[in-house]
């Protein structure tokens, strides 16, 4: 029976360039222990696990196991202490089968051998309740089984100290008993996990103890007992926070959006969005709500004229733009902006400077054949002061600049235009407490003005305190629109899991 | 039918150094590297392959050269893109013409000679007993030089290699998502300079098979642009070894169809005209598998991009 | 133990030098070669400047051979900057030959002017025309374009080689398979005793500046480079910025073809290109794909052949050199780029 060590770090340090990402923190695992790491984004919670599995290679500081000093140059020494690490972007290769990405890497003999690895993987997935299916391709598969082949990955290289980073962020709360579940299976099986999280309320459920990080260093270790969320989020943040997020009332108007029956097929004709309908009023938050890929993407490029629609009507105040592209949607003056999930992939040109990225739009209503950028340097002034965003320059290429300050840039060149309707997807993905309330508060001043916000987010909590009603999308259709107020994260799951209609009462359904 | 069947046999040969080299890049871009420096690879195996020959007399030495030559060639690529993070595509490109300036500066002083008499009897043919006796079959794949036959065998050994090994399985994972190799402790630096040598010392064998026996004089512009056609046959056989055994021999084919037409007698069209076939049915070919998509098909998902770990 | 961190941020100063250096340790390491030959590699490299700025004669064959190159370098840096690899500018230039010279060749009378115009134009197209078929395809079914483009050199290089044998064979050739010389008429004018191409080098490198840095459609081409999808965000016509530039990018090398036949070969041959379009392609990268950057390149390189065709009637160097050498510079700099965009540290406390 093999014993699981003792995990101890002393004194790591870690630093990238001009960023302390870890400083000297210290960090003692137990076995049968579930051991959650919190912190901000930026906290440097991804950094430390990486050099407990390998990746990265402190600065200063040691790694005991059982006691004895060891030194990891690389994952395979992680490994063979027994660590394995389960990654926020999953590290399969999509044309492979199951089989074929546990055997990556592994001494299987000169052939590949499948029947011993299979038999292998069959004893753990009992013992642990890890249902995989050995012939599928990773391509086909859901989230949540990706997530259960890369646990079977490390524990098939025989972990026993399980890491996991950021487990949940595109989980529904359904997803997530799974996973708490399975992970009580191990810590009952002597195993020890670390499991990484900024959200508190997972925290509290599952972990025995707490070690909170901030600014790279430890703050302190406590046990869940002697806590709560509020002293949580104050440790993290380093002072007293207000966790709610103010709503303002909105009072019932007139349309900016209407979406009636829309439908939407991909490059191979599969239906995408299917006849969707859903209004928002000026003034009014409409949050969505839903897992990965189930036409959240299409739908936002369908209303900014991305994405050719089969059927059905947009009516921007009261005028279908079903059938214009992009560009004639911004030169009619149809005051819609986009902040796209993929902020350097789609939203803002990464090599290029402040002042070219805030032309990015608007170049097109300067008439002529050349550029003019005095416009777009003022407003660069304007915006850096009014965001807080830092900077060296207005010149300086925005790819080296913080998630935080890209993120500031592309808000501030969207709401310059003075949008009329304001489409955010995952707007505060990975962004630090701080600019994630600034953001909050920008959000909500627009729609003081009358602005009509569609907000796409993973996090149901804020979901439910910022938006007046929130609407949920399964599989390309809308399985519910909930009201604000009332809608509870259980729910929510629900319907993200294609529930529909399950519970009735004064329940507003899709509007079609 | 004994004309087809010396037409198709005649495909085999002119199809075999582009196999090599269909071979050696389809090593190369399993493991994430793309290599437009194929034809500079041939070029320095040729040459050198030649040069060795001629002055040893020995067949051995003289592919064992052709082999280093286009190793070198590909050490020149590994080093610039995997340790110095060089763009693919320009450093290839940069290969290729050096690999011609490079032949034709050594070859200066071969132009005009012929491979050894040693090398030529060494790569005569050779009916394989039995087999060359089946009809039809036998005379056009049975009855030909040592190469060929390695060749074929080559083509058998790498398929084994990359579907049915360990490490071929850790390659097809580096091409396909080198952070996971990595999480799974491959050691990616050491298999990516690993295939690439090989990768160009099989594109120099490529290159000396013209050099040697194909011609078999020293000409300066012995590959004619095979390397190229081998770049695209790999994406043609779909990065799978056996299906580039039926590439390389149906533009081994395409290759001499010009010649053999003007031959034969048959003046439809001019032999220039004709002469474009390999390189107009490339980029047919081409378009056809870019319209098709299919995922199993795709190309190694980080083909052409580097790999670094500590990437913030 | 060495390690590489990535630097924040470089000065243009301090980039430039480490380029500039690693072509001269370029230089440097090819001296081994004439070394290898019992040469002194100083009298040779110094032979070299000679024999391209020496003389006004050295002078004027350096800047014949930087205009073609220059032209295409801006060309190919075109399409680059779009991430749409042409490797086809040989052909391209071919093809713009092939045009200009039908023109040439069926209208030898008229006027001096008007034909060279119709010239101008005919090359323009036809280098356009055999760029547009790769990018075609590409917009369409997304085929890669850098082997389509190759292919289609070597198509080009086949239908001249068919013209000269068949419909556009010279009947006064004595039995030489080749096309007639153009008329007087049909070949450029001369400035300086360089024909006018040059003025036309100095008018593209500033047009493609200027439209490149403060166009629309130059920040289209840009955006397009980074990123389809933003581009797309960005309601920038897609298909319409591809084509743009890339019938500017086949343009330019058409008309490189026609500047070649008309003032250089005086006919149409394969050989009128004679690899330009590959050298092209690597001046456009050591140019950052920037005009004025491109010109000074080209100058460089064009000095690097001169100098190299004049050391070997002199010193019997095989012609040959002048490719390996542009090839190794090309290399150093490409190395030399991880020392730009890394700097070496001795870190603390990883002694292994």
């Amino acid at each position: 029976m093999s014993t699981v060590p003792h995990i101890s770090m002393k004194g790591i340090t870690k630093v990238f360039g001009k960023v302390v990402a870890n400083n000297n923190i210290n960090l003692e695992i137990n076995s049968g222990e579930i051991h959650a790491l919190l912190g901000e984004n930026g906290a440097g919670k991804s950094t430390l696990m990486n050099i407990l599995s390998g990746i990265y290679i402190p600065d200063r500081g040691s790694i005991f196991v059982s006691g004895k000093e060891v030194k990891f140059s690389a994952p395979k020494d992680a490994i063979k202490a027994k660590i394995g690490m389960i990654h926020q972007h999953f590290k399969l290769v999509e044309v492979m089968t199951s089989l074929e990405n546990i055997m990556i890497g592994q001494k299987t003999g000169f052939f590949i051998n499948k029947n011993n690895v299979i038999k292998d993987i069959t004893g753990l997935s009992d013992k642990y309740g890890l249902e995989v299916d050995v012939n599928k391709r990773v391509y086909d598969m859901t989230v949540g089984e990706k997530q259960i082949l890369e646990i079977l990955k490390v524990m098939y290289r025989g972990a026993k100290i399980l890491v996991l980073d950021e487990p949940t962020t595109v989980f529904t709360p359904q997803e997530t008993k799974k996973l708490f579940k399975i992970i009580n299976k191990m810590k009952e099986q002597g195993c020890a996990i670390i499991f990484i999280s900024h959200k508190m309320d997972e925290v509290m459920e599952i972990s025995d103890k707490i070690t909170v990080l901030r600014k790279g260093e430890t703050i302190i270790t406590l046990d869940k007992s002697d806590t709560s969320p509020q002293k949580l989020a104050e440790l993290m943040v380093g002072h007293p926070v207000d966790l709610s997020i103010k709503r303002v009332k909105f009072e019932s108007a007139e349309n900016i959006l209407e979406v009636k029956n829309l439908k939407v097929l991909d490059e191979e004709g599969i239906e995408r969005l299917k006849k969707i309908c859903f209004t928002i009023g000026a003034g009014e938050i409409l949050g969505m709500a839903g897992i990965v890929n189930s036409g959240q993407r299409e739908l936002c490029e369908s209303l900014i004229g991305m994405q050719s629609v089969k059927e059905g009507e947009i009516n921007f105040q009261g005028e279908n733009i079903v059938g214009k592209n992009t560009r004639e949607i911004i030169k009619k003056g149809i005051s819609m902006s986009f902040i796209p999930e993929d902020r350097l992939g789609m939203g803002l040109v990464s090599s290029m400077d402040m002042v070219d990225n805030l032309m990015l739009k608007e170049y097109q209503c300067q008439k002529g054949l050349f550029i003019d950028k005095k416009p777009a340097v003022s407003r660069a002034i304007e915006i850096i002061e009014k965001l807080e965003i830092k900077t060296p320059g207005i010149y300086y290429p925005i790819k080296n600049l913080s998630g935080g300050n890209i993120q500031k840039i592309l808000l501030g060149r969207e709401l310059a235009a003075k949008p009329k309707l304001l489409i955010m997807a995952y707007p505060v993905r990975g962004l630090d407490i701080n600019t994630c309330y600034t953001i909050y508060d920008l959000i909500n001043q627009q729609k003081a003005k009358g602005v009509g916000v569609l907000f796409i987010g993973e996090d149901l909590d804020v979901l439910i305190q910022l938006c007046d009603r929130v609407m949920v999308i399964c599989g390309g259709e809308i399985t519910g629109i909930l009201q604000g107020e009332d809608a509870t994260k259980e729910e929510i799951g629900l319907l993200m899991t294609g529930h529909k209609n399950n519970l009735q009462e004064n329940r507003r359904e899709s509007e079609c | 039918m004994n004309g087809m069947t010396t037409f198709l046999a005649a495909a085999i040969v002119a199809g075999t150094p582009l196999l090599f080299a269909t071979l050696g890049e389809i090593l190369i871009e399993r493991a994430g590297n793309l290599n437009l420096g194929v034809e500079g690879m041939m070029l320095m195996g040729a040459v050198i392959g030649f040069l060795v020959g001629l002055s040893t007399e020995n067949v051995f030495a003289a592919l064992l050269g052709a082999m280093v030559a286009g190793a070198f060639g590909g050490l020149i690529f590994a080093f610039l893109t995997i340790s110095l993070r060089a763009n693919q595509v320009v450093t290839g490109l940069a290969l290729a013409t050096f690999g011609s300036g490079f032949s034709t500066l050594i070859g200066k002083q071969l132009v005009g000679q012929t491979a050894p008499a040693a090398v030529k009897s060494f790569f005569r043919p050779y009916s394989i007993p039995l087999i060359s006796d089946i009809p039809v079959i036998g005379p056009i794949f049975f009855k030909h030089d040592a190469f060929v036959y390695l060749g074929y065998t080559l083509a058998v050994i790498i398929g084994i290699y990359l579907y049915n090994t360990s490490k071929g399985l850790n390659l097809r994972a580096i091409g396909e998502n080198p952070g996971c190799a990595d999480a799974a402790s491959i050691n990616i630096t050491l298999y990516k300079y690993v295939h690439i040598l090989i990768g160009g010392a099989l594109c120099g064998l490529g290159g000396a098979y013209l050099s040697l026996v194909y011609i078999p004089n020293w000409q300066e512009n012995v590959v004619a642009g095979r390397g190229w056609i081998a770049i695209a046959l790999v994406i043609f056989s779909a990065w799978n070894p056996y299906k580039a055994i039926l590439g390389a021999f149906l533009f081994g084919g395409l290759d001499i169809i010009g010649f053999r037409l003007q031959s034969a007698g048959i003046h439809v069209v001019s032999q220039y005209l004709v002469d474009m076939l390999p390189y107009l049915v490339t980029i047919g070919i081409l378009v056809i598998v870019s319209m098709k998509k299919s995922k199993r098909n795709a190309p190694p998902k980080n083909l052409g991009t580097p790999y670094f770990r500590e990437d913030r | 133990m060495l390690r590489f961190i990535k630097r924040d941020e470089i000065s243009k100063g301090k980039s430039t030098i480490i380029r500039i250096f690693s072509v001269i340790l370029a230089l440097f390491v090819f001296s081994i070669v004439f070394i290898l030959m019992n040469k002194n590699p100083i009298d040779i490299y110094a032979s070299m400047l000679n024999g391209a700025f020496g003389s006004s004669y050295s002078i004027r064959e350096t800047i014949k051979l930087a205009i073609p190159l220059c032209i295409a370098a801006l060309g190919v840096g075109v399409a680059f900057k779009m991430h749409f690899w042409n490797i086809g500018a040989e052909g391209q230039i071919l093809m713009g030959a092939f045009a200009a010279s039908v023109f040439a060749l069926k209208f030898p009378e008229m006027p001096r002017p008007a034909l060279l115009l119709i010239m101008m134009l005919a090359g323009i197209i036809g280098g356009s025309l055999w760029a547009l078929i790769p990018a075609v395809f590409k917009a369409k079914w997304g085929t890669n374009e850098t082997i389509v483009t190759l292919m289609m050199n070597y198509v080009a290089i086949k239908w001249i080689v068919f013209l000269q044998h068949g419909p556009l064979k010279d009947p006064n050739a004595k039995g030489f398979a080749k096309i007639a010389n153009f008329t007087d008429n049909a070949i450029l004018p001369e400035i300086f005793k360089v024909h006018i191409g040059w003025i036309f080098t100095l008018v593209l490198v500033l047009f493609i500046f200027i439209f490149m840095n403060y166009t629309k459609t130059g920040y289209e081409i840009a955006v397009l480079g980074e990123s389809e999808k933003t581009a797309l965000y960005s309601g920038v016509n897609i298909k319409k910025t591809i084509i743009i530039s890339i019938l500017l990018s086949g343009g330019l090398c058409g008309l490189v073809g026609m500047i070649q036949a008309s003032g250089i070969s005086n006919t149409l041959v394969e050989s009128v290109s004679g690899g330009v379009g590959y050298t092209a392609i690597i001046v456009a990268w050591l140019g950052y794909l920037s005009a004025p950057v491109i010109l000074v390149v080209s100058v460089l390189f064009a000095a690097l052949q001169q100098g190299g065709s004049f050391i070997q009637t002199s010193y019997g160097i095989p012609g040959a050199t002048a490719l390996i050498l542009q090839s190794m510079i090309l290399f150093f700099v490409l190395g030399s780029e991880f020392f730009i965009r890394f700097k070496v540290s001795k870190k603390v406390g990883d002694a292994k």
